[in-house]
C-alpha cells in the first residue's frame, strides 16, 4: 500500500471553531478511537457543554484543558487511503504567533478559518501573511460557521471577495475557498445538502486530492553533508560515504559535483542506502553519497553541481521572526545560527524594518524585534553559509537563532537573497 | 519524472535524518531499548543511518526485572547482531541501594520507579542525548512534544518552556548536567509502525502475536500470571488467546484476546481497531486524564 504524505497548518482561535474542526475531521474519518471519545464526553459533560466538545481532543496539556485555550503546537495525524496527514494545530491569537510560524514551517498547506459571520478579520489577515511568508504553497479559506448564515451563498461571496482583495499583496500560488460548518459536518468530509449552490471538493477532498509532488524542488541539487561514514573494517577499507538528506534537486551516479566552500569537483561514484544503492536521489531522501576521488569533505559542506550552486556568504538579509520573551533582537548582538547542517556565529549588523503583522505597514524606524515580532534584518556571520533564497528553497533558505546563553532557539529566518554589500 | 516516496519512505528519511544529526552533534549519545516494537524500529532506523559503519553509540535497557522471557530473549540476539554495546540500568539496584522504595499490595507496579532509574543511568554514563521510541500518536501530552526535547539537571520536561523547533533544524544545545531526548518516531502512528515492520519483515518478539496464556480479568484488561503479581479476590485465572499491544513492565501491560498470528493479521485488526494502544493495554496511563504529563515533567520516557 504506497500512500503520499500531506503536512498541513491550520490556524484559528478556539471561538473560529478550529478545533471542532479538526475534531470533526479525525472523527468523520473514523481516526478517532473510542476511548479517547469516551474520555473527551466524560470532560464536556462535566464541562457543562450542551454537545460534545471536540475541540478536547486537541487540547492536552493540563493548562489548555482548564483554561480552555491552545498553548502550544499540537501535531495530530489521520490517513484516508489516499494519503496520511500531519496535521499542525496552532493557536491564532497574536501573542502565539511563533507558534503559528513553527507549524507553518514544514507545512505543504494551511487551512485559515474564518467566522462566516465576521467575516474576514485582522486575525484572517495575519494568518494568511504568516502562510505566505514561510510560503506554505496551498491555502485553504475555511469559511466556518455557514449554519449561522443560514448557508449563504451571498456571504460565502461576499468574503470571498473581500479576501482575495487582499491576498493580492501577498505571494500565494494557490488558493482555494470552502463553506463549511465544522460543528455540523457540512462540507468538511461529507458533501452538505445546505449548500447546493457549492460545486468545489469538500474539506477533506480537497486535502486527499491537492497536487503537492511540483512544490518540491528538483531542479537545484543541494545536499548539506550531514555525517561522514567511514567504517575502517577489513571489508569496507577504504570507503568514505558522505550521509545526508537532499535538500533540493535530483542527484544521479556519475553526476559531475562540486564540494563547497572548498570548490572542489569529483563525480558521484554511488548512491548508497542500507538497503542498497539506488538510481536516483531527491528530497527527501536521507541517502549516503561516494565521490570518485578522494577530497576532504566534513560536516557542514555541501554537494551541489558545478553551474548551480550557492555563492558561499557570510553577509546575510533575511525576514525574522523573534520567537524570545527574555530578549530582543537588536543590532550589535551575537547570536549562534544553525543553517542546514552548518553551524556559526553571527553579528546582528541592521534592522531595516519591523512588520506589523496586522497591516502589513513597515516601520523603518524600529531598533528591536521582541517576542512574536517579525521584521528584516541584516546578520555578518563568521563562517560563508551556502544558503539559497527562502522563495526558491525552504530547506536552503531557512535558518535559526540560538541564544548562547541561555541555548534557547530566539529566532527563525528567511533569507532574501544576498545583503548589499556582500 | 521522479516518483513522490511513500509515506513510509519519507517518514523512514526524517528519522534517519535526525539519528545522523544528533550523532554529529552530541558527545555521548545513547538508544533507549525496551525491546518494545516502537523501540525495535527505531534500532532499525539506527543501523540504516550508519550503515557501513556500526552505531556510533551504545544502546541502553531500563530493567524492571519484571520483564517477559521472549523480549529479554529477543534484546540479546538483536544486541549482538547489531554488535552495539549494551548498557542495562536495573531498577532492582535502585531498590537495593535504597533511592526508590518498592511499591506493596496486589496492584504494585514497578512502573513509576523507572524513572529513577532512567536518569541514574543517564547520569552516570554522562550521556548527553537519549533516543526515545515514544510517538506523538501515543498520547496528548506526547502530542505537544519536540523531536529534540530539552530536560534541566534533574532530568524534567517543562511544557511551557520548549524551544521552538523549525524547519528540520533541530537545537540540541545545553549546558553539562542537562540531557535532551530525541524522539526520532515523533511523526509515526501505530499503524505506520506495523505497516514498517511488514514492508521491512522485522522479526518482533512472539508476545506480539497470538498465543496461549494464563491470565486473569483486572481494570478491564487481562493480565498474564507472573511471578510478580497477586491476584484479589475474586480474580480467576483462565487461558485465553491473546497477544500484546505493547510491552512495557509485565505487571503493568495488558493483553487483548486475539487471533492476529501474523503481521498482516495484526494490521488488518490495528486498522480496524477502535481503542487506542495505550487506553486498551496499559494501566499507568489510566491514573488520570494528565497522567503522562505528569510523569514526562519528573523525567519519565
Amino acid at each position: 500500500m504506497t500512500t503520499e504524505m500531506l503536512r498541513f497548518a491550520t490556524a484559528g482561535s478556539v471561538d473560529d471553531g478550529k478545533s471542532t474542526l479538526i475534531g470533526r475531521l479525525l472523527y468523520d474519518s473514523k481516526s478517532i478511537f473510542d476511548d479517547q471519545l469516551a474520555a473527551v464526553e466524560a470532560s464536556s459533560e462535566q464541562m457543562g457543554a450542551e454537545y460534545t466538545n471536540l475541540a478536547l481532543l486537541t487540547d492536552g496539556l493540563r493548562a489548555e484543558r482548564e483554561q480552555g485555550i491552545t498553548i502550544d503546537v499540537a501535531y495530530r495525524y489521520f490517513s484516508t487511503p489516499r494519503r496520511k496527514f500531519i496535521i499542525a494545530d496552532t493557536p491564532g491569537h497574536v501573542q502565539y504567533t511563533r507558534n503559528m510560524v513553527t507549524g507553518a514551517s514544514t507545512a505543504d498547506l494551511a487551512i485559515v478559518l474564518i467566522d462566516a459571520r465576521k467575516g474576514v478579520l485582522e486575525q484572517s489577515r495575519r494568518h494568511a501573511f504568516i502562510a505566505s511568508l514561510l510560503r506554505i504553497p496551498h491555502l485553504v479559506l475555511a469559511v466556518n460557521k455557514m449554519d449561522l448564515v443560514d448557508y449563504s451563498e451571498e456571504r460565502f461571496e461576499e468574503i470571498r471577495s473581500e479576501f482575495r482583495d487582499f491576498a493580492r499583496k501577498l505571494d500565494i500560488a494557490d488558493l482555494t475557498f470552502i463553506p463549511v460548518s465544522a460543528l455540523h459536518g457540512d462540507n468538511v468530509v461529507e458533501r452538505s445538502a445546505a449548500t447546493p449552490w457549492y460545486e468545489g471538493s469538500t474539506l477533506l477532498h480537497h486535502l486527499e486530492e491537492v497536487h503537492i509532488a511540483s512544490d518540491r524542488n528538483l531542479i537545484d541539487a543541494r545536499f548539506p553533508v550531514q555525517y561522514v561514514l567511514r567504517p575502517h573494517g577489513a571489508e569496507f577499507h577504504d570507503y568514505r560515504g558522505y550521509a545526508g538528506r537532499v535538500a533540493g534537486g535530483v542527484f544521479r551516479p556519475g553526476d559531475e559535483v562540486v564540494v563547497l566552500p572548498s570548490g572542489f569537483s569529483s563525480r558521484i561514484a554511488r548512491i548508497d542506502t542500507f538497503d542498497g544503492p539506488v538510481d536516483e536521489a531527491y528530497p527527501p531522501m536521507s541517502v549516503t553519497l561516494v565521490l570518485e576521488d578522494e577530497i576532504d569533505i566534513s560536516r557542514g559542506d555541501m554537494i551541489c553541481r558545478p553551474h548551480n550552486h550557492p555563492m558561499p556568504n557570510q553577509d546575510l538579509d533575511a525576514m525574522v521572526c523573534w520567537l524570545d520573551d527574555r530578549s530582543e533582537l537588536a543590532p550589535g548582538r551575537k547570536l549562534s545560527i544553525l543553517h542546514t547542517t552548518r553551524s556559526a556565529r553571527v553579528l546582528v549588523r541592521d534592522l531595516q524594518y519591523r512588520l506589523d503583522v496586522n497591516t502589513l505597514h513597515r516601520d523603518g524606524d524600529a531598533t528591536s524585534l521582541g517576542l512574536n515580532e517579525i521584521g528584516r534584518a541584516t546578520f555578518r556571520s563568521t563562517l560563508p553559509l551556502l544558503a539559497d533564497e527562502y522563495r526558491r528553497n525552504r530547506e536552503t533558505g531557512s535558518f535559526v537563532l540560538i541564544d548562547e546563553a541561555t541555548n534557547n532557539t530566539v529566532g527563525a529566518g528567511m533569507l532574501l537573497g544576498s545583503a548589499p554589500g556582500s | 519524472m521522479t516518483a513522490g516516496l511513500s509515506h513510509l519512505r519519507e517518514l523512514e528519511a526524517e528519522s534517519i535524518h535526525i539519528i545522523r544529526e544528533v550523532a554529529a552533534t552530541f558527545e555521548r549519545p545513547v538508544l533507549l531499548f525496551s525491546g518494545g516494537k516502537d523501540s525495535i524500529v527505531m534500532l532499525r532506523l539506527a543501523e540504516k543511518a550508519f550503515w557501513p559503519c556500526k552505531l556510533p553509540f551504545p544502546v541502553m535497557h531500563v530493567d524492571t526485572g519484571h520483564n517477559f522471557d521472549e523480549v529479554i530473549e529477543y534484546r540479546d540476539r538483536r544486541v549482538a547482531e547489531t554488535g552495539c554495546r549494551l548498557v542495562v540500568a536495573s531498577v532492582q539496584d535502585d531498590i537495593d541501594a535504597g533511592r526508590v522504595r518498592e511499591l506493596t499490595g496486589p496492584r504494585a507496579s514497578r512502573n513509576p520507579l523507572q524513572t529513577t532509574t532512567l536518569l541514574r543511568g543517564i547520569e552516570e554514563h554522562r550521556f548527553d542525548a537519549a533516543f526515545g521510541g515514544a510517538r506523538r500518536d501515543e498520547e496528548k501530552a506526547r502530542a505537544k512534544e519536540r523531536v529534540l526535547s530539552f530536560r534541566d539537571e534533574f532530568g524534567q520536561w517543562d511544557p511551557k518552556r520548549q524551544r521552538p523547533e523549525l524547519w528540520h533544524l533541530y537545537n540540541g544545545r545545553h549546558h553539562p548536567g542537562e540531557h535532551i531526548r530525541v524522539f526520532p518516531l515523533s511523526n509515526w502512528t501505530e499503524l505506520d509502525i506495523w505497516q514498517y515492520i511488514a514492508e521491512e519483515s522485522i522479526e518482533l518478539p512472539s508476545i506480539y502475536f497470538a498465543h496461549e496464556r494464563d491470565v486473569f480479568r483486572r481494570d478491564g484488561m487481562w493480565l498474564a500470571v507472573n511471578p510478580w503479581i497477586t491476584l484479589l479476590d475474586g480474580e480467576t485465572v483462565e487461558r485465553r488467546v491473546v497477544r500484546y499491544r505493547t510491552v512495557g513492565d509485565a505487571t503493568c501491560t495488558g493483553a487483548v484476546e486475539s487471533s492476529a498470528a501474523t503481521v498482516a493479521e495484526v494490521i488488518a485488526e490495528v486498522a480496524a481497531t477502535r481503542i487506542t494502544e495505550r487506553g486498551a493495554t496499559r494501566a499507568d496511563d489510566r491514573a488520570s486524564e494528565a497522567a503522562m504529563e505528569d510523569r514526562k515533567r519528573e523525567g519519565y520516557f
